[in-house]
């Protein structure tokens, strides 16, 4: 019997930031647009931005999208596609000023202008010095981006199925996509979303690490969704880690507490940054600071039982400083790692935070992949915007605010391109006969496996082979164990079973099927890493240490099917712009 | 299940502190609370991200003494 079936002009999958901006644009051209979302849209991970917004509005001094786009250029260590970047840039002020017009509560400056606050990277005429870019609300930017987003969604007759999972995309013989499949948790029935485009905006995978900042829901569905069927996943290995979160929590502690005089310690109770770092100490850069970790701890000197992570001493402080000077940590302290940190050291470990790579696409959000002749051919109705995709405007690592500007940009831009494809394209095409066959063949067997694994435990097992073979600094010898290892992981997650196996709100369900798409993610970044024989940006490797632009200045892309990998070069030559060769980085 | 289950899910959130905590509570002290306090519970997941964070966190007190009850036990999860 055939899957019951809704018709939608677009179908966005996913309420964060992104989705809501692509959904706006598209609702507002008066098209029909149904947006899923595991969560209430205002629960998106989106809220969870603090930073603000990078768009050289030029409100505190001058500033320009040229020195903009450099900033972002030498942030992504020359990986980033400098078409996309110089589009980003560009388009940044604009999509500010229409959020300022939706209604968004920005800090201002006392002649009434939006208020720019500094941010690490952020530079004016091409590194000369700081330059304050970055528009907020407070610490709450992503919290009042999603609410003024929401409320112009529904104004617009956006329809959200809220607490809906997509399953499978649905691509038709000539690779077309045409929808998707999804299931509502209220009822456990799986529908198929039949749309004349598909467009992504499921955010990031930073659960596949142990040590993450990313709320449970950010599993990658969208990743996972692309990788079975059959589009690669870009540029996976590189993700964005912050040295200290607590230790099996993930929440961070700011960096604030190294720069009041709190110091890591190892096993041996040493001050082991004095060792890397004989100046700066623990004050030492971040990627400097987390490689020290993580070499104590690939080497046997972390701590606790497992010597699984670094200790944070700041009891010497003082209660007083502690108190006045680092507000919130003494509860953050206490809550997520158990310890007063007035008398004990906090467990910490270097701590993921964001995914560069992800589904790859133009700058006009549409999905390409390559086909002989043209390493990027677009996959005809299929669309992504923000963390998920790889545009690929934060190359191997992205400057702070340019995640907030890169799902407004890119959600707009994304919105656009669906509105002139469907212009040109009317009608639904049909579906194929086998529509929806995919995901059914996964819940049968999801439901009729017997003596099979754990999710939960499988989870474990594959967070912990990330984080050991594949964190914030790579070892050769955990990088080829690591391939092996999660091929493992891979088998056993084919494997899960549920115990419960009923239809409403079966959370167990949807955690295993959260879990086939967090596998595709880690092999992903698993085999990228093991690959890429250099380091670049937030790939850092133990044998290679150097940059290697003559043999890796180039796309990784991985295949699911059967594991392989393809490179595409990185596209030097801006929109307008100059391009900006690569050169040693330093700040 | 289906009830708890509900709630086990609208516990997750877009604040990874909140995930933490909200869960704890489910796996603990909510067993205890009664069918109003229950109620009152599931009202507080209606909130915001960051405002239900700033309750828990003590940031902010919440508006009425049974929400500030419910409020008082998060914080100790």
């Amino acid at each position: 019997m055939a899957l019951p079936t809704r018709k939608f002009d677009a179908v966005v999958v996913g309420a964060g930031g992104a989705g809501m901006r692509a959904a706006l644009q598209l609702a507002e051209a008066g098209l029909k647009v149904g947006v899923l979302s595991k969560v209430f849209p205002t629960r998106s991970h989106t809220v969870a931005a603090q930073g603000g917004i990078g768009a050289s509005l030029g409100n505190m001094g001058e500033d320009s999208w040229l020195w903009h786009m450099y900033d972002t250029i030498k942030g992504s260590d020359y990986l980033g596609d400098q078409d996309a970047i110089e589009f980003m840039c560009r388009m940044a002020p604009e999509v500010v000023y229409e959020l300022e017009h939706f209604g968004m509560p920005f800090d201002r400056n006392e002649n009434g202008t939006v208020y720019q606050r500094p941010f690490g990277g952020h530079s004016r005429d091409f590194g000369a010095g700081p330059v304050q870019r970055s528009v907020c609300a407070a610490d709450r930017t992503g919290h009042a981006m999603l609410h003024t987003l929401y409320q112009r969604n529904v104004r617009a007759n956006t329809v959200f199925f809220v607490e809906w999972m997509a399953l499978d995309l649905i691509r038709d013989a000539s690779g077309q996509v045409l929808g998707v499949t999804a299931m509502e948790m209220e009822t456990g029935e799986v529908w198929i979303f039949h749309a004349r485009a598909t467009l992504f905006a499921t955010g990031g995978a930073g659960r596949i690490f142990s040590a993450s900042t990313n709320a449970f829901i950010n599993t990658g569905d969208g990743l996972g969704m692309a990788a079975r069927a059959g589009i690669p996943l870009e540029d996976m290995e590189f993700w964005q880690f912050h040295p200290t979160g607590v230790a099996g929590a993930g929440v961070l502690i700011t960096e604030g507490v190294r720069g009041e005089g709190g110091y890591l310690l190892n096993k041996n109770g040493e001050r082991f940054m004095e060792r890397y770092a004989p100046t700066m100490k623990d004050l030492a850069s971040r990627d400097v600071v987390s490689r020290a970790m993580a070499t104590e701890i690939k080497e046997g000197r972390g701590c606790g039982k497992e010597a699984d992570h670094i200790l944070l001493k700041l009891d010497h402080l003082g209660v007083d400083v502690v108190e006045k000077r680092l507000p919130g940590i003494r509860e953050i302290a206490k809550k997520f790692a158990n310890v007063d940190p007035v008398k004990d050291p906090i467990p910490v470990v270097p701590t993921c935070h964001y995914q560069m790579g992800g589904i790859p696409t133009n700058y006009h959000g549409e999905v390409v992949v390559p086909t002989p002749g043209n390493v990027s051919t677009v996959v005809q109705g299929f669309y992504a915007a923000g963390e998920c995709a790889c545009a690929s405007v934060h190359g191997a690592n992205r400057l702070g605010t340019n995640s907030l500007t890169d799902l407004l940009v890119f959600g707009k831009a994304s919105g656009n391109r669906v509105i002139e494809y469907l212009k040109e394209n009317p009608g639904h095409k049909d579906l194929p006969a086998d529509a929806g066959e995919v995901s059914r063949a996964r819940l049968a067997r999801l439901d009729g496996q017997t003596k099979g694994e754990s999710v939960f435990e499988v989870g474990a097992e594959m967070r912990r082979t990330m984080q050991a073979h594949c964190g914030v600094f790579r070892f050769p010898d955990m990088l080829t164990e690591g391939v092996a290892r999660i091929e493992e992981v891979t088998e056993r997650v084919k494997r899960t079973e549920i115990q419960d196996k009923s239809k409403t709100f079966n959370t167990a369900r949807i955690e295993a099927l959260e879990l086939d798409n967090l596998i595709e993610v880690a092999r992903s970044t698993m085999i990228c890493a093991e690959a890429r024989k250099e380091s670049r940006g937030a790939h850092d490797r133990a044998d290679y240490p150097k940059r290697d632009d003559e043999s890796w200045l180039k796309h990784s892309l991985w295949y699911a099917a059967d594991n392989h990998l393809e490179y595409k070069p990185v596209v030097l030559k801006p929109l307008t712009a100059q391009s900006f060769e690569p050169k040693v980085r330093s700040y | 299940m289906g009830d708890m289950d509900r709630l086990r899910w609208r516990c997750r959130r877009g604040l990874l502190e909140l995930d933490i905590v909200l869960t704890r509570f489910l796996d603990g002290p909510y067993e205890a609370l009664s069918s109003v306090q229950r109620d009152t519970f599931s009202a507080l997941l209606t909130l915001a991200d960051n405002d239900l964070w700033d309750l828990v966190a003590g940031r902010n007190d919440a508006q009425t003494a049974p929400e500030q009850e419910i409020v008082e036990r998060l914080r100790q999860a």
